[in-house]
């Protein structure tokens, strides 16, 4: 029985390890400022992570075949009641290591999210209602108009499904798409809004994922480094169509976007 | 021990009851309670089996009608993950371990005649039966059960128009958490002061089993942890029905202003993760305990560590109510305290590895009996390794970036809370069978069911991992929308398989459990020569646990293979080794 266990326990381990080490399945392709960073300390984790895992489930393996009852065969049990220099070894060992993870990644996430987009960034608006992301643009003056949920109207479809208060002179510029556009490698500022439930803006490639609350408006940001089209989806349980929430990304370059903005603001007049 | 403990087991030796009802239904003799909640719980976990498998098939083949049912519709989807979710957490993971094992053997390994309050502690199964039979009442109201997740963050819980479901459904399941509450605070009170009052002579605190430890720890946890839900639980009803708007700000749905204003939907999730990480230690810490004594027992060896193992519990227990944070690191909660809660978290993956190292250390060169309980036990080890390996990944904030939300948090928690608390489950039925019927349950279907369980759980589970990396998100109905999900569709196959043969697996457990009782052979009183005081009793034992007397405790819990003694073991109740071993 303890040579069954050490082959169903060693099989079950490497065949696992083997996908992650093959990759077979892994993180979608990065396309932003951050997906590196992120990427390599998941690399990291997932190398230290991968070796405990791999040592913990041979040593089970190998010790439940070793030590298995083999009448008086068997050598004399270690009658012994533990050993503290041990149990001291090893939670130091355990402590530096996962802490240490912990300190060695933080800066990634302070430049995440504690640092404020910078000036100059691009500025998107997105609202999460069920079942569909709206995207708002500042327009030239640069400044987002007022919206009020009595004005909300999902069946009135853009700037009426965001409630655009339209008394707003800040708002007259502003408009609304399915579609989000933006400039590669350019800093965008997003405003996270909900109207309804909480939504959550997830965008593999760009390692960007964050909650749209209803009452809050959220600003993170991120830089898409390569042009193409990205999915979105939206990961927080918000109701019966919450697996078809999805929109796309379209990353640009300078150029394309500043036509495309043109020819919405045109549309706008 | 203390002054009074005669006076107090006196008080509790009460004469056994003749009635039927009595004896069988509103017993207030603490075995008898204990196998009710094990009844309730092996219900309810072929229930919420059930449930996934329904979820399973619908994954891969959406459009199947299926009989009774009809077609799964995207909300029916969200009905059945909601339900199977809390249903497992609550029904299960919680009422087993605790409330059945924990009520049977808690009283009898310290050496006490019942627990320190009958009529509570049978009055805290009752509560938890009816809010059992309320929550799945929810299945069979208009609307039929909430789809808002056994999370039920508001607004989506607090507004009867955000989908169907979330009417009286919603209501239903919200009742049923608030009674599940009340019959676990009741139980958590019974067992801190069985555990700290009750004990016999000689069992001092130190010399408790480490299933007596955790089931204490257990407790603890559950007093502080289960009156947060209530409170968060009835607050939600208010939002609901009496029109209060704690969790709901100014919202509309479908164009419709819902009437709330000035209500935070963090709040909830603050409240819930409050409760909702210790839960998960609440699941796993009997589980713990149990696997502790178990490579014990069957390696023939002192456990490695009583103390460590003892420290490590503690701190488990107290760092688990520290960590509920990273739950919400993409929540919009300060990603200053996101920092914090990252630092905790990883803290408490400490006392987790340590435990680990003790169990290698205890069947290091012991002399490993392969009994079924240990072959779970062994299973527990290697599924605790794995699914906990995972947390360091999902407690930093800048990976939980990544993996919020993903498959790879679903089989991070299956694994761990999940299946490893299950494997403690099932180690204790085919370690406390023999006690509590006097026969043994059959070895080679244990052996069967015990590979189908262990194999069939990685194959389920492990590619949950793969998913979650590629950006799968979790509690999607349809995998036809994203594109990206596409090529990940064979993996979900693969794992619906696997779930087929692995819920069968299952049914070889329920007919040996059935067939055993009836026709198992017949056990002894101590049949795995163990030490604890459960072994010393008749089988199945008295009313009063020790027929008339009370035993008295001179030897730890782990005394095996001592050097220099006839036998390989050495019971609590032995005459005391000599210090010095």
């Amino acid at each position: 029985m303890g040579l069954v266990l050490l082959v169903v326990i060693w099989l079950i381990t490497f065949i696992s390890a083997y996908f992650f080490i093959a990759k077979t399945w892994w993180l979608p392709a990065g396309a932003s400022v951050a997906a590196a960073g992120i990427d390599h300390h998941f690399s990291t984790t997932y190398i230290l992570m991968g070796a405990v895992f791999v040592a913990a489930q041979v040593i089970l393996g190998y010790f439940a075949w070793k030590y298995r009852d083999r009448g008086s065969a068997s050598p004399q049990v270690q009658y012994t009641h533990g050993n503290n220099t041990l149990e001291i070894t090893w939670t130091v060992l355990t402590l530096i290591l996962f802490v240490g993870l912990n300190f060695m990644s933080s800066s990634i996430w302070a430049s995440e999210r504690f640092r404020p987009a910078a000036p100059g960034a691009v500025q998107v608006e997105v609202t999460g209602m069920q079942f569909a992301w709206y995207f708002r643009y500042p327009g030239p003056d640069g400044k987002f108009g007022g919206t009020k949920p009595e004005l909300q109207d999902a069946s009135a479809g853009g700037e009426g499904a965001i409630g655009l208060d339209t008394t707003d002179p800040a708002s007259k510029d502003d408009f609304v798409t399915g579609t989000m556009y933006v400039p590669v490698n350019r800093e965008v500022e997003v405003v996270l809004r909900a109207e309804d439930v909480i939504h959550s803006f997830f965008v593999p490639a760009m390692r960007f994922k964050q909650d749209a609350v209803p009452g809050l408006a959220i600003h993170m940001h991120f830089t898409p480094i390569t042009t193409g089209d990205y999915e979105i989806a939206c990961s927080q349980l918000c109701g019966l169509g919450h697996y078809k929430m999805h929109g796309i990304l379209k990353v640009v370059s300078q150029e394309d976007y500043d036509k495309w903005l043109a020819a919405r603001e045109a549309e706008k007049q | 021990m203390a002054t009074g403990e005669f006076a107090a087991h006196a008080a509790h030796a009460h004469a056994g009851p003749t009635s039927w009802i009595r004896k069988y239904v509103f017993s207030l003799d603490h075995k008898v309670i204990g196998m009710q909640y094990y009844f309730l719980a092996l219900t309810a976990v072929f229930v919420g089996m059930i449930l996934s498998l329904l979820m399973r098939i619908h994954l891969i083949w959406p459009d199947a009608t299926l009989p009774l049912l009809g077609e799964i519709k995207p909300e029916t989807y969200l009905s059945l993950l909601t339900m199977h979710g809390t249903i497992m957490v609550f029904f299960v993971l919680t009422t087993a371990p605790q409330g059945g094992f924990g009520n049977y053997f808690l009283p009898i390994q310290i050496g006490a005649p019942d627990m320190a309050f009958p009529v509570l502690n049978m009055l805290s199964f009752w509560v938890t039966a009816l809010a059992f039979i309320v929550m799945i009442a929810a299945f069979f109201v208009v609307g039929g059960a909430p789809l808002h997740g056994w999370t039920g963050y508001p607004p989506l819980s607090a507004l009867q128009s955000s989908g169907p479901g979330e009417g009286l459904g919603a209501d239903l399941w919200v009742i049923s958490i608030a009674l599940f509450c009340i019959g676990a605070l009741m139980s958590a009170l019974n067992f801190i002061t069985t555990t700290l009052d009750m004990r016999a002579k000689g069992m001092t605190m130190m010399r408790m089993p480490l299933t007596c430890w955790a089931w204490f720890i257990t407790a603890i946890l559950g007093l502080l942890a289960f009156g947060v839900l209530l409170s968060a639980g009835i607050l939600l009803l208010l939002d609901r029905n009496a029109g209060t708007s704690f969790f709901v700000p100014l919202v509309t749905i479908n164009g419709q202003l819902a009437g709330h204003k000035g209500g935070s939907p963090l709040l909830w999730q603050h409240l819930f993760w409050f409760f909702g990480h210790p839960e998960v230690y609440i699941a796993i810490l009997p589980a713990m305990g149990l696997c502790s004594q178990l490579l014990s027992v069957f390696s023939r060896k002192p456990i490695f560590g009583y103390k460590a193992m003892v420290y490590a519990m503690l701190s488990i227990g107290f760092l688990g109510f520290m960590v509920w944070g990273h739950h919400m690191f993409m929540s919009g909660m300060s990603p200053y305290t996101a920092f914090a809660f990252s630092i905790m978290t990883m803290a408490i993956g400490v006392p987790s590895a340590i435990k680990t190292f003790n169990w290698l250390g205890t069947i290091w060169r012991g002399r490993i009996r392969f009994t079924s309980p240990m072959l779970f036990a062994l299973g527990f080890v290697s599924l605790f390794v794995s699914g906990g390996i995972s947390g360091p990944f999902l407690a930093q904030p800048v990976l939980d970036i990544q993996l919020h939300d993903t498959y790879f948090v679903v089989g991070h928690f299956h694994l761990i809370m999940g299946v490893a608390s299950i494997f403690g489950i099932f180690a204790a039925t085919y370690y406390w069978f023999p006690k509590m019927y006097g026969r043994m349950m059959n070895e080679n279907l244990a052996r069967w069911h015990f590979f189908i369980s262990l194999i069939g759980t990685y194959a389920i589970f492990m590619p949950m991992h793969y998913l979650g990396m590629a950006g799968h998100l979790r509690r999607y109905s349809q995998l036809t929308e994203l594109n990206y999900l596409h090529g990940l569709v064979p993996l979900q196959t693969f794992m619906t398989y696997a779930a087929f043969v692995t819920i069968a697996g299952q049914f070889i457990f329920l007919f040996n459990l059935f067939w055993s009782m009836k026709f198992g052979k017949k056990a002894s009183d101590n049949p795995w020569e163990a030490t604890t005081l459960e072994w010393t009793t008749a089988t199945p034992p008295p009313h009063d646990n020790f027929g008339g007397h009370m035993p008295v405790v001179n030897n730890g819990p782990y005394e095996y293979s001592v050097p220099g003694e006839a036998r390989d073991f050495v019971m609590q109740t032995d005459p005391a080794l000599v210090k010095g071993h």
